[in-house]
């Protein structure tokens, strides 16, 4: 496409009325209704601000140990409060702060970077958001009442089983995270379909921003990474809450296992972290060079290259556990190996400064940049050092990881963050943030970091370990300390002028330069509620700088989309790879439906969580009210379409299968579900190989081999049945109620093969507090299930659908996210026999 | 005083506490520890060159003569810097680590295997040191190991309860202590002394107040020092003596050679010839037993041992009479 035909996308001038239409469609509710907002810069900025906010709570935690560690044997905090300080402090800063802040900004930024209007599934991040900002500050109000946990932000268990940790204060950081899993993977759900499908036309994957592909590869590390914790932070209530022994090593447990899971997540979220970071500043990089990124491929490469060797890092924290040499050489291996990208993304960077034409401005953006440079090249190296196995064993649980970790996540990723918000800002601010307080906090902040974290590597050298509260004067760990405690509280001396600067100057809103900094990429179009005025056609990586003319035709609606013709929000889906315009999506507005439903969700494991189950239970039923109260005004078929998006394309505002962005965020869930299933599988090998013993002793309670035979052919016709429904389905305007028949089957089919499996086991006598063996076939059964009961209710929804009359041959979304997930939960299901009623035979005469 | 003085004066005080401190990775003292130093130290200098060397590129890049800017803007600098150098540092590093590695762990069998094997087991929040002995026997202590110097000592680690983990930093790495594993750490001290040991592991409440100290002796005094804590104790009919049994201690403490018999503290038989009390909290002197048996709680916070503010003055004084005669 030439530039020629570039102009006339969409004739101009456009018609009076239609700017006036947009701006109503996308208005920002305002007044009380100002919470069912779903537009994703007011629940960005909500998102980011409210992890801003635990990252302030987080490091007052921090200044209070720092005060109670300045000398020795100081009294200023006691042990108790103490152990709940530093737990507080590194939870709150991964799960609070961390991920959370860089899922706000791929919600803030991704859209804008795509000039698409919204994320796919604008309800689904407002959820995810509400539910983080309820349940984490419930969380961390438990401080205030002595009911915070204390067993450290990684909870190894048996410390943190109930014979140790008696209180609600551990169920309490069980809590906690369960809301990170959720507005987790509700994150890579809208980042995976977003990034593959919003792209403007013309952006083929190779001109993607690469702050997408680092938040492409963190939503997939998620879907892999987090399943992990998930099912540990199962395993864990289950035991504290019903003594089902997956932990407990006199009844075949094994407190490693839990070790295994959480670090199987814990080392990949390390990255989960950098990778959007690190994108940050290869966005930041080529603006403040004005040059193309030096070696954009490779800097791809590297960003996926790391998200896959991060999940062949985790036993290097477990170094000290005991593990086998060869494991500790092959890790340690690994370990180093991860250096190389980061290697390539450090040369880049300084490749694209050497490309520049101009002398570099060191503005508060660039200073933030170089700060994070120089930081995290030292938290690199010492990472290099510990991944060395004799090192680590001295160096393991010291100050000396402290410093390494700080270097690499204050370096990774907060200076990185508030170079971002600096560049950022002039896209939702009415002005600038100030230049010369910018200076004073990135000074600040880089002095009192180095001040603070580099002694540490001396202190944990002389012997200091980690989560102490006292120490004696004999150990000579004072000075160290004092100048430890005096860098910290520069820190916050820095944050303070940030937060200065952002009350004196940050309003939100439209007005001030558009692109104060010269950058080549879209996000700093001239936008407005709506996002840009039309989606513009995109030709280069840099289409601002290859196209200087593109702002203006831009917002003279000379592109693609420039009005509403369904008269509702919407945005256009293209095609995963080449990003060809294929439907326009009608999308949801505001609504208090999912605000209710992220309300009652937190409700819900808050009351759990303090025993009040009757409550609880009200409110999760309330939570999946609000949630179909939700969902049933989102399918709204096909009959506004096809619709004129310009450039002489007719679109449809309606497709299934394949084709829909809802189909696949149901195949990102199932992945999601497919990893969590997967980790169960490590945990029953990995405790079958600890503990051969408690299967042995389990082997009599199998039932015969006849049973799930039985359960696994009522599953396989609970998939036919399904599958009749759908093409039993009439055509618009008529109630297929046979195919309502079919479903209704379909649920019962799959709920009686799976209660014959629970049946089986349960008559034979076997107690899932019995021993491992036992817990873990109660386990398994119990990841089917609760796929069970979603299935469950969407069966019931669909047939509800039906008989409103809005479900049909045509309108099928529902029904086919339906299918999905029952063919899902099938083949799990069989999996899950083969594994229950086969390994224990198999291995039965081996043993 | 100037900066540069208070630097230097601040380097010397490191240099100080890293070669006297007893509980200092930096010190050496043990065949392990003296090649993770000499790792260490290689690692602290390369890394150091390392940062200078790509700290130096950005500058250069950043204000540079435009010569030495074009040559680092080249595609062929992000392979050969990003991929190259660090492929060939890490491979080298690498193979040093698992020489380091290999080295360490004494063998199992032959002539090298251990004659020497105490069993540390991890409890909230101390330590229970038991030899055993060639001929089967056990002989147990507390908070405190001996080893012969020169000798390969084996260490069998165990846990009752939570996860420890025992660092011994002059010695060796650290290791953990986990319910339902034997990790085995093997000592080879170069010379006399005592160094300090202390759990890694956060282990709950008061898992800062847990530590020990580990003494090298000469081989001759190491097994007369071992004769004697088989040995049991010669308390006599003191006051003290009935005073201990009458206040329900021997519940959960063993001194052998009286009718004290329990197991869930420490083993008091030889108390007095221990250097601390507490697991390296206190003072192991007539003021810091007095300290304990008044004040406990508040010295180490969350101690699982009752509290023993019911003797009187005289009761108790008599009781740390008849403690430091424990030899």
């Amino acid at each position: 496409m030439t530039d020629k035909d570039r102009q006339t996308i969409s004739p101009v001038p456009r018609p009076a009325g239609e700017e006036e239409d947009l701006l109503r469609i996308w208005a920002t509710p305002k007044g009380w209704r100002l919470p069912t907002a779903v537009n994703n810069t007011v629940i960005g900025l909500l998102y980011l601000g409210a992890a801003f906010l635990f990252f302030v709570l987080a490091g007052i935690l921090a200044l209070i140990m720092r005060t109670q560690l300045a000398v020795p044997g100081n009294d200023f905090v006691n042990q108790d409060l103490y152990n709940q300080l530093f737990t507080m402090h590194g939870t709150t800063m991964m799960f609070l702060f961390a991920v959370p802040a860089m899922e706000a900004l791929g919600v803030l930024l991704l859209p804008q970077m795509l000039a698409a209007r919204d994320l796919p599934f604008p309800r689904l991040s407002a959820f995810a958001v509400w539910a983080y900002i309820v349940g984490g500050s419930v969380f961390f109000l438990t401080i205030f009442f002595d009911l915070a946990p204390q067993g450290g932000w990684f909870m190894y268990p048996p410390l943190t089983l109930t014979e140790f940790q008696p209180g609600d204060n551990a169920d309490f950081w069980l809590l906690g995270i369960g809301f990170i899993e959720i507005s987790a993977i509700a994150g890579a759900i809208e980042i995976i379909v977003g990034v593959f499908r919003t792209r403007p036309p013309g952006m083929s994957l190779d001109k993607l921003p690469i702050f997408g592909w680092a938040m492409l590869i963190f939503a997939g590390m998620i879907m892999v990474a987090f399943p992990a914790v998930i099912l540990a932070t199962m395993l864990l209530e289950i035991e504290r809450a019903f003594d089902w022994p997956f932990f407990t090593a006199e009844l075949g447990g094994d407190p490693l296992l839990w070790q295994h899971l959480f670090w199987f997540f814990g080392h990949p979220e390390v990255y989960i972290i950098f990778l959007p970071a690190a994108g940050l500043v290869s966005m930041i990089v080529p603006t403040i060079a004005r040059k193309p990124l030096v070696g954009y491929n490779l800097i791809v490469v590297a960003i996926a290259a790391t998200g896959f060797f991060s999940f062949g890092l985790w036993v290097h924290h477990m170094f000290t556990t005991g593990i086998p040499a060869l494991s500790l050489a092959f890790f340690s291996a690994a370990s180093m190996a991860v250096a190389i990208p980061s290697g390539i993304q450090f040369f880049s960077w300084i490749a694209t400064f050497a490309a520049s034409n101009r002398k570099i401005q060191f503005t508060t953006p660039s200073l933030f940049v170089l700060g994070m440079l120089a930081i995290f090249l030292i938290g690199g190296l010492t990472g290099v050092m510990v991944a060395m196995v004799p090192f680590n064993w001295q160096a393991h649980d010291t100050y000396f990881i402290v410093a390494h970790m700080h270097y690499v996540l204050v370096g990774g990723m907060v200076f990185p963050l508030f170079a971002g918000f600096y560049y950022w800002v002039p896209i939702l601010a009415k002005r600038q943030l100030s230049e010369r307080l910018g200076r004073w906090a990135f000074w600040l902040m880089f002095i009192g970091f180095n001040v603070a974290f580099l002694p540490m590597h001396f202190t944990g050298l002389l012997g200091m370990p980690r989560r102490v509260w006292t120490y004696s004067e004999a150990m000579g760990w004072g000075p160290l300390n004092l100048v430890s405690t005096l860098g910290a509280f520069t820190i916050a001396a820095g944050v303070l002028v940030f937060i200065v600067d952002l009350a004196r100057n940050f309003r939100v809103g439209e007005g001030g330069k558009d692109n104060p900094f010269g950058a080549g990429t879209l996000e700093f179009l001239p936008q407005d509620v709506y996002s840009t005025r039309s989606i513009p056609h995109v030709s280069s990586r840099y289409p601002l700088w290859d196209d200087p003319d593109l702002p203006r035709a831009v917002a003279a609606g000379e592109h693609y989309l420039p009005n509403a013709p369904t008269g509702g929000r919407e945005t256009l889906i293209t095609s995963p790879i080449h990003a060809r315009p294929q439907y326009v999506i009608q999308m949801p507005g505001p609504s208090w439906s999912h605000v209710l439903a992220a309300v009652f969700t937190a409700a819900f494991f808050l009351l759990l969580t303090v025993k009040l189950v009757t409550p609880a239970l009200i409110c999760g039923a309330l939570a999946i009210l609000s949630c179909l109260v939700w969902v049933w005004g989102i399918d709204k078929g096909p009959d506004k379409g096809p619709i004129d998006i310009g450039g002489g394309l007719h679109l449809p505002v309606y497709v299934t299968g394949p084709m829909a962005h809802g189909w696949w965020a149901m195949i990102v869930l199932m992945i999601v579900a497919g990893s969590l299933f997967f980790a169960y599988l490590f945990s029953y090998l990995y405790l079958w190989t600890v503990s051969p013993d408690a299967w042995h002793a389990g082997r009599p309670y199998l039932p015969g081999a006849l049973r799930p035979f039985l359960s696994a052919l009522l599953l396989i016709s609970s998939a036919g049945m399904i599958w009749g429904a759908r093409h039993r389905l009439k055509i618009p305007g008529h109630r297929s109620l046979v195919s309502a028949g079919f479903i209704l089957l379909a649920a019962l089919f799959a709920g009686t093969g799976l209660g014959l499996e629970f049946q089986g086991h349960w008559g034979q006598g076997l107690r899932p507090q019995s021993s491992s063996y036992a817990a873990m076939v109660y386990l398994g059964i119990i990841l089917s299930a609760q796929i069970m009961l979603a299935i469950l209710i969407m069966c019931f929804y669909c047939i509800a659908r039906i008989l409103a009359g809005k479900l049909d041959r045509i309108r099928v979304a529902s029904l086919e996210n339906t299918s999905l997930l029952l063919y899902y939960l099938v083949g799990q299901a069989l999996l899950g026999l083969l594994l229950i009623h086969g390994f224990p035979r198999i291995m039965g005469p081996l043993a | 005083m100037s900066a540069g003085r208070g630097l230097a004066g601040l380097g010397m005080a490191l240099f100080l506490i890293a070669c006297q401190g007893q509980q200092s990775a930096l010190s050496g003292g043990g065949a392990e520890s003296d090649r993770t130093l000499a790792l260490t130290v290689l690692l602290g200098v390369g890394g150091a060159i390392i940062f200078l060397l790509v700290a130096g590129a950005l500058l250069v890049a950043l204000r540079g003569p435009r010569r030495w800017r074009s040559f680092l803007s080249a595609h062929t600098l992000v392979v050969h810097g990003g991929i190259t150098f660090p492929a060939v540092v890490l491979s080298l590093l690498m193979i040093y680590s698992f020489a380091v590695l290999r080295a360490g762990p004494v063998p199992e069998s032959g002539p090298d295997k251990p004659s020497h094997v105490i069993r540390v087991e991890g409890l909230q929040w101390w330590w229970r040191v038991t030899y055993l002995q060639p001929d089967g026997s056990e002989i147990e202590t507390a908070n405190e190991i001996r080893i012969p110097v020169g000798e390969p000592v084996r260490l069998e680690l165990i846990s009752a309860d939570v996860i420890h983990s025992l660092w011994i930093p002059a010695y060796a790495g650290k290791l953990d202590m986990i319910p339902g594993h034997t990790n085995t750490l093997t000592l080879l001290a170069s010379e006399p002394g005592t160094v300090r040991g202390q759990c890694a592991e956060y282990c709950g409440g008061a898992h800062a107040l847990m530590a020990l100290s580990v003494t090298a002796m000469l081989p001759p005094s190491y097994e007369r020092w071992l004769a004697g804590q088989a040995e049991p104790s010669q308390p006599g009919e003191t006051t003290g003596h009935r005073a201990f049994l009458s206040a329900g201690c021997g519940g959960c403490h063993t001194i052998r050679g009286s009718p004290a018999r329990g197991r869930v503290g420490p083993d008091l038989t030889h108390l007095a010839s221990r250097p601390s009390l507490g697991a390296g909290t206190l003072e192991n002197d007539a003021a810091g037993l007095a300290r304990w048996l008044d004040d406990h709680h508040q010295v180490k916070p969350d101690n699982l041992m009752p509290d023993y503010d019911f003797l009187t003055a005289s009761e108790q004084a008599e009781i740390v009479t008849y403690l430091s005669e424990l030899e």
